[in-house]
């Protein structure tokens, strides 16, 4: 409503994304501000020549905010520096999927954006050709004007916004060909550099209101506590505080400023008692030895008769791979805004499921979400983490028991002690080969910690195997867990890739060589279903191979790495060169298929930024727990890769004209085999466990 | 509480707060400067970078109390139109993911460039290797340092 109010008078066009035959609606800005008509996405011209795009999905650093309206702009012909980028508010009734996860936004928008500034497009021409008295045919646009260039004749859009407003959109519109698409696949500039770099508010934490009370909460210090007493005297009668209430196992502090709620909430006198097992991370080793043989396994995929290949197998190759909890560790902790009134609430802060949080806390107050307002603020990172909506609940139910707004903050230690983590999973791979060194047989079981499945059972390489067995077996653990970016590949591909590369060696093959001939095998005999493009996969194997001279050079130790995950395809090949005695991983080659690639600079970065996530998690991330409690609370004991530890990211885009695939996490899964199969080169030893600073073989090199 | 009288950003500010606060809670809470970021409260990620009398430092360990008479630059106050050279590199180069690191990184590297003009490779890993961005932007953090580097001199 607001991007209405400033907008002031023009051309706005609503588009009714529900369903996929959904027709543009044009309506008049006062409509727009009234709230009389519903959308799911619209822009605005403004009398002024200005194109405002509203971006309706969270921005995390995935840079959806540029890239959203660069879809509009291209198919509207608009000249880029009049556009303006405003981020949606929560609204059901206009938007659709307003979810920031699971790679998804651009290619489920895609389509639909195209369409938004094509028929803007076409009603403009209208507009010009009806106020020309010629034939729209002969009208063409480019920069925010239409023009006719048999007369010579060019009005901008602003001109014509008002006249193309009445007109009635088409029901069919024609999409530009792809070839001749001039901002798609130009490096353009993320929308907020300004912003950013000169300190503007712009993320939740930065969210202050007039009268508002600052919330911090004391939770349980170990999962399988609970809450027994609390003693909040002391800290009641600290300054600045105005109330301690207490919810479920938690005791909030809230008071007038961040530091003297921190400092009241340090004072607290709160017993716990126990309410389930305290796990150590002593007890998760031994639980995963455990189930891994006697666990009631659930079987994912099978295929052909796995025992006979075993049987008959002149080789097996076994080996157990292990990952960690993790943290998220977005920069800006959790952190929300809630004003929980009789007749409403207001919701401001940092979410990659607004509706979700929006759900949730209808649910908590009663109250109908209708009267329930979200604004999305920019985020500091997301990873994930804010997909779960349990900080807005907090904030929420803080907020009604002190009837008053609270901005409620997670300090570092609460983000990284208060759970919903990258849940721990071991893995074992059992590989069978025949006498010609043929795969002839595959098993893979994976125990996870409140997982869910921790396979990806239909990815490669199942479908290029005969006989096939993944099954897993799931621990309930207090401790809690959700989807960090990339869910179970984030370390599913480290292990796969990194056990492919021992199935390799010991069937005496290279390790390129022997990826793409089991693809050749999916493609002309196919063991079941096979739920990827083999052909895109065959495509990045072998750009990265080309790229990266694979084999070919001296003093440098190559490992291979490829992995297909949210729609879209990664290879990469890690080199790492001895210096000084000890390996170093100097650089990453990355082949990705993406299909077309919107904002070449995001995009880029995007790859860059995955690869070093995905390295940085598997050298040095490790979340350990002592008695139900994590043993890291901050960076000082949890550590994230720094500049100086980085290698050098070369990336090479696939340029295959298929739409959009998603990019935001399909960069991180194959990068920690990249460097577990480069280390092997270099070392002769196989990284089985990540974080690989703890391993034995790592001892002493960083 | 006490008041505390502090020039930030070539202005003075009276904050009426425990002398044990940080300077970034007063810079955010107190003073409504809020681009200096809180990322851990431990100096370990250098979110909350700041200058007194011209160096990096770390607002989050910083108690008001400590500040006296030293002049604090936030990255509100760094240029006047937000057209520092670091400032004007971190937009040409695209740095920025999600942005919430930046303003500390552009502190630091800021300070850094001021004593140091012409920094080798080795010098400007070693100085932004104090700062976390968890978003991985750091190829592109250290090009534009190097162009900011370049443009200055």
């Amino acid at each position: 409503m607001k991007i209405a109010a400033a907008a002031g008078g023009g051309l706005f066009l609503g588009f009714n994304w529900t369903n996929s035959n959904a027709l543009p609606v044009v309506v008049s800005a006062k409509e727009i501000a009234a709230g009389a008509i519903h959308f799911n996405a619209y822009l605005s011209i403004g009398t002024d020549n200005t194109i405002t795009i509203v971006s309706p999905n969270p921005e995390i650093g995935q840079g959806i905010k540029t890239a959203f309206p660069m879809v509009v702009a291209e198919e509207l012909d608009a000249d880029w520096k009049k556009v303006k980028t405003v981020q949606g508010n929560l609204d059901t009734t206009i938007f659709e999927r307003q979810v920031t996860g699971g790679s998804g936004a651009v290619p489920h928008s895609w389509e639909r954006l195209r369409k938004a500034g094509a028929t803007a497009r076409h009603l403009l021409i209208e507009a010009a050709a009806a106020k020309w008295k010629v034939p729209a045919s002969e009208c063409s646009t480019e920069n925010n004007k239409v023009l006719h260039k048999a007369s010579g004749k060019s009005t901008s859009y602003g001109e014509l916004a008002e006249a193309a407003s009445k007109l009635t959109a088409p029901t069919e519109i024609k999409l530009k060909d792809e070839k001749s698409f001039k901002l798609i696949g130009q490096a353009v500039r993320n929308v907020d550099n300004h912003n950013i770099a000169t300190g503007k508010p712009l993320f939740g934490l930065d969210f202050y209101r007039e009268g508002m009370l600052f919330g911090m909460i004391q939770r349980p210090k170990a999962f399988g506590l609970k809450l027994k007493s609390v003693d909040s005297a002391a800290a009641k009668a600290m300054p600045g505080i105005v109330d301690v209430v207490t919810f479920d196992n938690n005791v909030a502090v809230v008071g007038k400023s961040t530091w003297q709620v921190k400092k009241a909430k340090d004072a607290l006198k709160i017993e716990y008692e126990k309410a389930a097992d305290l796990e150590s991370s002593d007890d998760h080793n031994r639980i995963f030895s455990q189930l891994m043989d006697s666990g009631q396994a659930t079987v994912r995929r099978k295929n052909g008769d796995v025992e006979a290949a075993f049987k008959n197998a002149a080789k097996v190759i076994k080996a157990e791979y292990q990952c960690p909890f993790l943290p998220h560790s977005p920069l800006e902790p959790m952190n929300f805004f809630a004003h929980v009134r009789e007749d409403g609430v207001e919701l401001v802060g940092p979410t990659q499921t607004p509706d979700r949080a929006r759900t949730e806390v209808a649910k908590l107050t009663g109250i109908a979400p209708e009267k329930i307002t979200v604004e999305i603020t920019r985020q500091g990172g997301g990873f994930g983490r804010r997909l779960a909506a349990d900080y807005v609940i907090e904030a929420a139910n803080v907020s009604k028991l002190v009837k008053a707004p609270v901005k409620l903050i997670w300090t570092r230690e609460d983000d990284m002690t208060g759970g919903t983590y990258r849940p721990a999973v071991r893995y074992r791979f059992e590989a069978a080969l025949d006498q010609k060194g043929e795969l002839i047989g595959y098993k893979l079981r994976g125990v996870g910690m409140n997982s869910g499945n921790p396979t990806r059972e239909d990815n490669f390489p199942s479908g290029s195997v005969d006989n096939l067995l993944i099954d897993s077996v799931e621990h309930k653990s207090p401790i809690t867990t959700g989807p960090w970016r990339a869910p179970i590949t984030n370390f599913l591909a480290y292990a796969e890739q990194s056990f492919l590369d021992e199935v390799a060696e010991a069937a005496g093959k290279d390790p390129v060589e022997f990826r793409l001939a089991l693809l050749e095998k999916a493609k002309k005999s196919p063991a079941g279903e096979v739920k990827y493009d083999v052909d895109r996969m065959i495509a990045v194997i072998k750009t990265a191979a080309e790229k990266s001279n694979w084999g070919k050079k001296k003093g440098v130790h190559q490992g291979f790495s490829v992995y297909f995950s949210h729609r879209s395809y990664v290879a990469q090949v890690g080199e790492m060169v001895m210096e000084k005695g000890k390996p170093v991983l100097k650089n990453v080659i990355a082949a990705v298929d993406c299909g077309i690639v919107i904002n070449k600079s995001g995009s880029l970065q995007q790859v860059r930024g995955g690869v070093v996530d995905g390295i940085g998690h598997a050298m040095y991330g490790a979340l350990t727990f002592k008695e139900g409690a994590p043993e890291q609370s901050n960076f000082n004991g949890f550590r994230l890769i720094r500049m100086n530890e980085i290698p050098q990211v070369e990336v090479h885009f696939i340029d295959n004209g298929i739409s959009p695939t998603g990019l935001g996490e399909p960069a991180l899964p194959p990068a920690g085999a990249a460097l577990a199969n480069a280390f092997y080169k270099a070392t002769k030893q196989r990284l089985r466990n990540q974080p690989f600073i703890n391993d034995d073989a790592f001892k002493g090199i960083s | 509480m006490a008041i505390f009288k502090l020039s930030v950003n070539n202005r003075a500010y009276n904050a009426d707060v425990e002398g044990d606060t940080p300077l970034l809670w007063v810079l955010r809470d107190n003073l409504g400067l809020v681009g200096t970021k809180y990322g851990c409260g431990i100096a370990q990620c250098g979110a909350c970078t700041v200058h007194l009398d011209g160096k990096a430092v770390r607002s989050c360990v910083l108690p008001v109390s400590s500040v006296g008479k030293s002049k604090v630059t936030t990255i509100e106050g760094l240029s006047e139109k937000g057209d520092h050279p670091v400032q004007k590199a971190w937009d040409e180069i695209d740095v920025p993911q999600c942005g919430y690191c930046q303003a500390g990184q552009i502190m630091t590297a800021a300070a850094f460039l001021k004593e140091k003009p012409k920094p080798t490779d080795e010098e400007i890993v070693s100085t932004m290797s104090g700062n976390i961005c968890r978003c991985g932007t750091y190829h592109r953090i250290h090009e534009a340092v190097k162009s900011a580097a370049s443009k200055t001199n």
